[in-house]
């Protein structure tokens, strides 16, 4: 049976102008990630994997290439459709987990179900479905200066699958935290790759990328390797 | 209704910023309102005497009589058209008054019979000047409170006689002083006797018999306008259709200035109030564009989550207008006070300042204008930052 691809890229390019030089951030990258696949793309800093990031997170466009994320071609949208796309088929994990400071908890969760003027009944519903999967429910009402780094990277995750989205995109997501903690979100992913999510981490750590199906290698704007690991 | 509670949510965060920024606006609205009520109330109060003294009375002068002059005989003629009510003539000259040993310039009117109506004086004893006292040229006269009290030391003196420029007059009445009426400033504090008509002209060497100032009142159920235009159709006929040779004033043209001064200085006050809410408004966009810069973090996270343009616009032109209501709701209170407060201490003077409902309105409005005027460049410059540079920011 063949999967249907969440994510196709073809031959995209993006050219940062330093000065006079222009660096080519991206260079002619081919990828595409099936449905349900757990892919973590890793390279060193400066290679290319943030702009990379950027583009299958739609938080920015090609300079050239295509790319077309759950079968809708994503070029020449305008921010607000981008805005859109990364509504309802994104869910972000930053690695300094980009909470909204004065929102709980919930609030915080809530947030993107306000973005899509979902109904109130259904974004209780949902929040409350979200922490639970990370099992952080009975901290909903704190603030995220009342919460530990894994606590709120937590919050965090359970912002990304509130929306039900079709890709989950993390960004260094165990950067900021110990070994013991890194290990409890890992698992947390781990878990939601086996509900059946797509997911893509984003690392510069090899031990961390290892956990994932499969692992793009990056370097200096090019897909380099691409190795399979056995079923985590 | 969402975005609401967050706009105030994060107004709450930083209370001392959002207080200070609304200060502005806080004294600006109170300069609107306060000044524009002050102003109102003063006017108004004057306005009230104004009318007090006899609205539909018309103040008729003669000052070329074409070899025509008018007698008192002219004005009782023209008294018997419907359309003119009454008709007093009145001269008025300064002579000195002496009773017992006391001695003061007085200012004595001549009158007809029908002036104490028009004017509204209010008798307090006695009674009026008759026109059988004009016609007989009886030498009576009738005095107001102050002049009873100065020169012959109380109030009931009914019978008891002046002297004025060495002629004796019986006082057959008094007028009582009105107490309440701001006019008072300007008259009441001189001695005024009123004589008959023809009294004074045999006393004064200047008066003759010769009506050269009049008032006329308007009939009852109708207006000073059909009265004027009647006086000036008869002055016309009797002053070969010269224009110049008289002059009519009516209280409405007295009342007309009175409301254009008002107007001119609500508009001048309020326009200077109108200034320092602008200037408040600076403050506004000033502290929203420092929020914006320091938001600029969480304007990224909302964005990479999906909010579009208009949300982050909505979110950041709401906290702008509703930081303007709130200082605009408080300067309005403290307005309220302030005029309470000012009411209190000047009561004596009689006069009411009321917060007058249009201001509110206006300074609502304009509050609510300068929200959106001035959070519009803050809040666009949020809505149009990038996603990615905003999340990178700082970090």
């Amino acid at each position: 049976m063949k999967k249907n691809k969440t994510i196709i890229l073809r031959d995209v390019c993006k050219n940062y102008q330093v000065g006079t030089e222009v660096i080519h951030a991206l260079d002619h990258v081919s990828l595409d990630i099936c449905e349900g696949e757990f892919v973590s793309i890793i390279g060193p800093s400066g290679s290319g994997k943030s702009t990379l990031m950027n583009i299958i997170g739609c938080l920015d466009i090609a300079d050239d290439g295509a790319y077309a994320l759950d079968g809708i071609p994503i070029e020449d949208y305008s921010e607000d459709e981008l805005a859109a796309v990364r509504n309802k088929k994104i869910g972000f994990v930053f690695q300094n987990f980009n909470l909204i400071q004065k929102l709980t908890a919930e609030e915080n969760v809530e947030l993107p179900l306000i973005y899509q003027k979902m109904k109130r009944a259904e974004r209780d519903r949902r929040v409350e479905s979200a922490l639970q999967r990370v099992g952080l429910e009975k901290r909903a009402s704190h603030y995220p200066t009342e919460l530990s780094g894994g606590q709120q990277q937590r919050v965090a995750i359970a912002r990304a699958i509130a929306t039900g989205p079709s890709l989950i995109l993390a960004d260094e997501p165990t950067g900021n935290l110990d070994s013991q903690t890194s290990a409890e979100i890992m698992e947390i992913f781990k878990e939601l790759h086996r509900q059946g999510n797509t997911i893509v981490l984003i690392t510069h750590d090899s031990d961390v990328a290892k956990q994932a199906e499969r692992s793009i290698n990056i370097l200096d704007g090019r897909i380099t390797e691409v190795t399979r690991y056995a079923d985590a | 209704m969402l975005t609401l509670k967050m706009a105030l949510k994060s107004i709450g965060n930083n209370k001392l910023r959002a207080f200070l920024t609304m200060l502005g606006i806080i004294i600006g609205v109170m300069a609107l309102v306060i000044l524009v009520s002050l102003v109102n109330g003063a006017t108004g109060t004057v306005t009230d005497s104004i009318k007090g003294l006899g609205s539909n009375m018309l103040t008729v002068t003669v000052s070329d009589n074409k070899g025509a002059p008018l007698h008192l005989d002219d004005l009782n003629n023209w008294m018997k058209d419907g359309t003119v009510g009454n008709a007093a003539a009145f001269s008025q000259e300064s002579v000195t008054g002496k009773s017992e040993g006391n001695s003061n310039t007085v200012d004595v009117y001549g009158v007809s019979s029908y002036y104490g109506d028009i004017q509204n004086l209010e008798i307090l004893l006695g009674r009026f000047i008759k026109s059988s006292d004009i016609d007989n040229h009886t030498y009576v006269c009738v005095i107001n409170e102050y002049l009873a009290t100065e020169l012959i030391g109380y109030t009931d003196c009914i019978g008891q006689e002046i002297t004025l420029n060495n002629i004796k007059f019986t006082v057959v009445g008094v007028i009582k002083d009105d107490d309440n009426s701001l006019t008072r400033a300007f008259t009441s504090d001189s001695l005024t006797a009123y004589i008959p008509y023809t009294s004074l002209v045999r006393m004064s060497e200047t008066a003759t018999l010769e009506v050269k100032s009049f008032y006329v009142s308007a009939p009852e159920n109708s207006t000073t306008q059909l009265t004027q235009e009647k006086i000036k159709e008869l002055l016309l006929k009797r002053f070969d259709d010269d224009e110049d040779a008289f002059r009519i004033r009516s209280q409405d043209a007295l009342e007309d200035a009175m409301s254009s001064v008002r107007s001119a200085l609500a508009i001048l006050l309020g326009g200077i109030a109108a200034i320092s809410l602008i200037v408040g408004g600076i403050g506004i966009m000033n502290i929203m564009l420092v929020t914006v810069t320091e938001r600029t973090r969480e304007i990224g996270i909302r964005k990479a989550i999906g909010a579009k343009k208009r949300v982050i616009l909505q979110q950041f032109l709401l906290e702008a207008v509703i930081l303007c209501m709130m200082g605009c709701a408080v300067g309005i209170g403290l307005s309220w006070a302030i005029l309470r407060v000012i009411g209190i201490v000047v009561s004596s003077l009689s006069m009411t300042f009321k917060m007058d409902g249009t201001v509110i309105l206006v300074a609502v409005g304009f509050c609510f204008l300068i929200g959106i005027i001035f959070g519009l460049y803050p809040a666009n410059k949020a809505a149009k930052m990038k996603p990615i540079d905003a999340l990178h920011y700082g970090g």
